[in-house]
């Protein structure tokens, strides 16, 4: 490793900032109670909780893309007035505290809440139900997704749109053969990150849907739950979301963008193996 | 048929008209800024004029101004824009990039396919069909968009510096490409060398601050040119002046009679090669000979003969002249040319 470029007390603390990050995975790791490992983390509770956890999180993230995809083209491809404003405003949940978006989803689709009272009308109760814990995931995944893809979209920048369109193309064929195409590598790790987001999310769950087993208590909230009466099995839990973030990670920064003119570099063969 | 441009943009201060009958090639020339790729981007519908309206074979461009404002999308104007770069889609083979435009005007797969091969063939392509663009050499790649612009079919082609990305080794054969596609095509080529305009162009417009400074027949303009770019481009001196009593009298003070007689006062230009003009120590013009007596303000070296201009005239010189009368910048030397080489036209 060639560290000569920089001050040592900047590399100093570079290490100091790395262990801070590391240490405690190891700790954790540490804490595991390895021969009743598989039995925690297969327990009814454990498996429910990461079964709901999945699926809520993937449904999440196809919520993310449905909507975060037509978001981030409108605030790259468009200009109009208090464009500023809107982004920072669909940035927001990026550094609310959870729990303040859970209570904000209580108020708006809760039963008694600014949309809930008609929808209660019309026999849909979200708040506690499944329903909700995959829109307090998407509430907070929502703009890891945007923010990737804008980012992107404005990178890739305009010129090769403007070909296609000279050349024929109408708005949807440029959007679906070009435009898209040109940004999959960002939304794939941005659906990823969204993913990762969904995967963990806490606070907004617990306020705004509970933690009803089976129905609303993801992981994490199983993971914390378990915390009084059995660390144990909150620690093995706790190395599934290790294990599932990890990859995660991987898989984004696997993930190069389209267009830049170099080659993928070779792909490393199974290396684990 | 053909097209009718004319067109003003506010910001740009941008105004320019001009019309281009079907199959002829215009060349667009200029100084940076002077509004050509601006052209280009109005033509093509990727800008739009404050006021204005074209027409190519008929069909509305574009008709904006007072109360009206029709602007047909870029997909539905029948142009296909070459550029500088190829931008070719990096995400597509070199045939899925040539088959886009038929793709996009509704052929079947197949049918797009056939025709983007055959383009590629044209082109002398077609074995980097299954490559993709970041496996192709700058001048593959605009082979490759020179098929993908002609595969769309266009009734308008239109050329951004296409040669001025690409490495001087390859720009010959792809300048000889483009003549042979060009040939009986309508289309406008923006390009900085006047070889380009020579080769390809049967016009030429020369643009300088948004307007027209110069047009007319390519050989036309290069050969008497009336602005000082195009004089550049044409590699001749410009000296502009007047008609006077001793025939022609440049705003430098050299004087020059005119075969041609003019009415007193008409402004005039008087053209000369560079290396029609030569340097010497004497003070006054030989017998046949005009010039007169400049300082040196620079001297460039060019290949095997050295530049001298002094008093807006340029003299192409040899480097033992250069050594043997001592040039340097700041030198007095009297400069001049025999009256048979130069030529004198109204302006």
């Amino acid at each position: 490793m060639n560290t000569a470029v920089l001050p040592r007390w900047v590399v100093a603390l570079a290490v100091v900032g790395g262990l801070f990050v590391v240490l405690p995975l190891v700790a954790m790791a540490l804490r595991v109670d390895w021969p009743r490992f598989v039995p925690l983390v297969t327990s009814d509770s454990a498996q429910a909780a990461l079964l709901l956890s999945l699926r809520t999180s993937l449904t999440a993230t196809a919520l993310c893309v449905l909507v975060g995809v037509p978001m981030a083209l409108v605030l790259a491809r468009t200009s109009f007035r208090g464009q500023r404003l809107v982004r920072s405003l669909v940035l927001l949940p990026l550094v609310l505290p959870p729990v303040v978006g859970g209570i904000a989803l209580l108020y708006t689709f809760g039963r008694r809440g600014l949309l809930g009272s008609s929808l209660d009308a019309l026999g849909v109760d979200i708040a506690f139900s499944t329903t909700a814990v995959v829109m307090s995931q998407a509430f907070v995944a929502l703009p890891f997704l945007v923010l990737s893809l804008e980012g992107a979209l404005r990178s890739v920048g305009t010129r090769y749109e403007a070909v296609g369109a000279t050349l024929g193309a109408g708005r949807w064929t440029v959007l679906r053969r070009i435009t898209l195409p040109l940004v999959l590598p960002a939304l794939v790790s941005g659906a990823v990150l969204s993913f990762a987001r969904a995967l963990g999310e806490f606070g907004a769950t617990l306020t705004f849907a509970g933690s009803l087993q089976g129905t609303t208590r993801t992981l994490p909230l199983e993971v914390y739950l378990q915390r009084e009466t059995d660390p144990d099995a909150a620690v093995a839990l706790s190395l599934v979301l290790v294990v599932v973030a990890v990859a995660v990670v991987g898989v984004a920064h696997r993930v190069r963008p389209l267009g830049s003119g170099t080659p993928a570099p070779p792909r490393v063969q199974n290396r684990a193996r | 048929m053909g097209l009718t441009f004319a067109a003003s943009l506010a910001d740009r201060g941008f105004d320019v008209s001009f019309e281009l009958a079907a199959g002829e090639t215009l060349a667009v020339l200029g100084p940076n800024g002077a509004g050509k790729s601006t052209l280009l981007n109005l033509v093509a519908g990727l800008l739009a004029p404050t006021a204005g309206r074209a027409h190519l074979d008929g069909a509305v461009l574009f008709d904006a101004g007072a109360g009206r404002r029709v602007l047909t999308e870029p997909r539905h104007r029948g142009v296909a824009l070459l550029a500088q770069e190829a931008l070719l889609f990096p995400h597509l083979t070199a045939l899925e990039n040539v088959a886009f435009g038929p793709r996009s005007r509704g052929d079947h797969r197949a049918a797009a396919r056939t025709s983007a091969l055959r383009w590629l063939e044209r082109v002398g392509a077609e074995d980097l069909a299954r490559r993709r663009p970041a496996q192709l050499s700058g001048g593959q790649a605009q082979r490759v968009a020179i098929a993908r612009a002609l595969a769309a079919d266009p009734a308008l082609l239109l050329l951004d510096e296409p040669l001025a990305a690409l490495d001087v080794a390859v720009a010959p054969a792809v300048r000889a490409l483009l003549r042979d596609v060009l040939a009986g095509r309508s289309a406008i080529i923006v390009t900085h060398d006047p070889l380009d305009a020579f080769l390809l162009a049967d016009r030429v417009l020369i643009l300088d601050g948004g307007r027209i400074v110069e047009s007319g027949a390519t050989a036309e303009v290069l050969t008497r040119p009336v602005t000082a770019f195009g004089a550049r481009l044409a590699g001749l001196n410009l000296l502009p002046g007047r008609a006077t009593a001793a025939g022609f009298t440049a705003d430098n003070g050299l004087v020059a009679p005119s075969a041609e007689v003019f009415p007193t006062g008409r402004r005039l230009a008087l053209t000369v090669r560079p290396g029609s003009v030569s340097v010497s120590r004497t003070t006054t013009a030989p017998a046949g000979v005009s010039g007169l007596e400049v300082e040196i303000d620079d001297v460039e070296h060019r290949g095997d003969v050295v530049r001298v201009h002094g008093a807006g005239l340029a003299a192409d010189v040899t480097p033992a002249t250069v050594v043997a009368l001592g040039i340097a910048p700041g030198t007095r030397l009297f400069v001049g040319f025999r009256r048979e080489d130069a030529s004198i036209y109204p302006l």
